[in-house]
């Protein structure tokens, strides 16, 4: 066999492994995907009831409450930047953080206030530790099925810092950037302001049973407001991780079923290649024969 | 009179849902039962027992590590972080 053949046919076997490879990353994570939908919908009554009790109590007692007031200079802005851990998801990571970085213009540039970011997946640490920039914490090791004592620790650490205010190193307000699992083939890197707080509901219509009937507290508004809030907190960090890992496992299924399709077509083109190569082959040395047949004919 | 309908939530499913002759929690200030026709209310629960009496008569009870309670037209919602499901009275909790 010639050597030009044996090139072609080594390329397309290297490029048929790795197809190997790609199509079971695919299908892991079209599995783990449905599990990942799946706990995004397991926690929305939770989501619900918070939203409900937090809103009722916002609506019929006027206590004031740290994590909602406005403060008036704010100058110092944390960032929770929500990305994953490992890459080979296409844009995913990319988007998150190309997305920060517009927030932090925004925040910077336009109205000179500090950027505090903290971090979550190993891809945002690399980004920044690459860069040589600093950040105030970052946790990472979950992306892809994040718990709820992580959404928790995020939640305490985050909550602790807005309280102490940017006098005492923390922050005036928090901003979250993240993915939304819309659907398997569109998610949505948005930013969100997380603190201080405004209470956001579904935009569900409303139905007879949202009216919120004048509630007794047990024991005042202002107590369970302060037990609320921070899981009202909690609970929207814990649905943006879930979203987000959610979104990575179907960024991770379309890259890599984008990634089988190119090895498929490459696979293709060795094949006729090589096919080509061992034609050019046999007709050469037909063409050879020929010649050597004629020029012993002509000797004679 | 009618039944309580009953919705016990934590943090990654809803745990129980159905309808019950009473639930009895532990809120910061003390012991808190709900029968059918109680006053709107959102309480604070602290770590403890949660026991609800099903409307068939048999007590359910599991434990939960602090949460609220809401009550409004005989709707009850529990939430809590986490719901030791399975766990008896005696059983402390994490």
């Amino acid at each position: 066999m010639g050597a030009q053949q044996r090139e072609y046919r080594q390329r397309s076997r290297s490029v048929q492994s790795t197809k190997k490879i790609t199509r079971a990353m695919e299908l892991i994570a079209a599995s783990r995907v449905v599990k990942a939908r799946q706990r995004v919908a397991e926690t929305t009554p939770y989501a619900n009831a918070i939203t409900r009790a937090v809103s009722a109590v916002a609506s019929y007692s006027d206590v004031d409450h740290p994590l909602t007031t406005e403060r008036e200079a704010v100058r110092r802005a944390g960032v929770l930047i929500i990305t994953s851990d490992r890459g080979l998801a296409g844009a995913y990571a990319g988007n998150v953080l190309k997305r920060s970085e517009q927030l932090r213009e925004l925040l910077v540039d336009d109205e000179g206030k500090e950027f505090v970011p903290y971090l979550s997946g190993r891809k945002a640490e690399g980004y920044y530790k690459f860069r040589g920039r600093s950040f105030e914490q970052s946790w990472s090791g979950f992306s892809d099925a994040p718990t709820f004592e992580v959404a928790k620790e995020i939640a305490t650490r985050l909550t602790e810092d807005f309280v102490a205010g940017s006098e005492n190193g923390g922050v005036d307000e928090l901003h979250i950037v993240s993915t939304r699992f819309v659907s398997m083939v569109t998610q949505e890197v948005h930013v969100v302001r997380l603190l201080p707080l405004e209470v956001v509901e579904d935009d569900s219509p409303a139905t007879e049973e949202d009216i919120y009937p004048l509630y007794e507290f047990e024991p005042d508004g202002g107590e369970v407001l302060d037990a609320l809030l921070p899981k009202y907190v909690t609970s929207r960090i814990w649905n943006a991780l879930l979203q987000a890992s959610a979104s990575e496992l179907a960024a991770r299924q379309r890259a890599m079923k984008s990634a089988t399709d190119n090895a498929e077509e490459l696979i293709k083109t060795y094949t006729r290649l090589a096919n080509q190569a061992r034609q050019a082959e046999i007709t050469q040395e037909i063409s050879e024969i020929v010649g050597g047949a004629s020029a012993l004919a002509d000797a004679k | 009179m009618s039944e309580l309908k009953v919705q016990l939530v934590a943090a990654d499913r809803k745990v129980w849902e159905g309808e019950a002759a009473s639930v009895s929690a532990r809120s910061i200030d003390g012991e808190l039962g709900i029968l059918p026709g109680h006053t709107p209310l959102l309480g604070v629960l602290v770590t403890g027992d949660v026991r609800i009496v099903t409307g068939g008569g048999s007590t359910e009870t599991v434990t939960i590590d602090g949460g609220f309670l809401s009550v409004d037209h005989d709707r009850v919602v529990i939430v809590a972080d986490s719901v030791d499901a399975g766990s008896l009275t005696t059983a402390a909790t994490a």
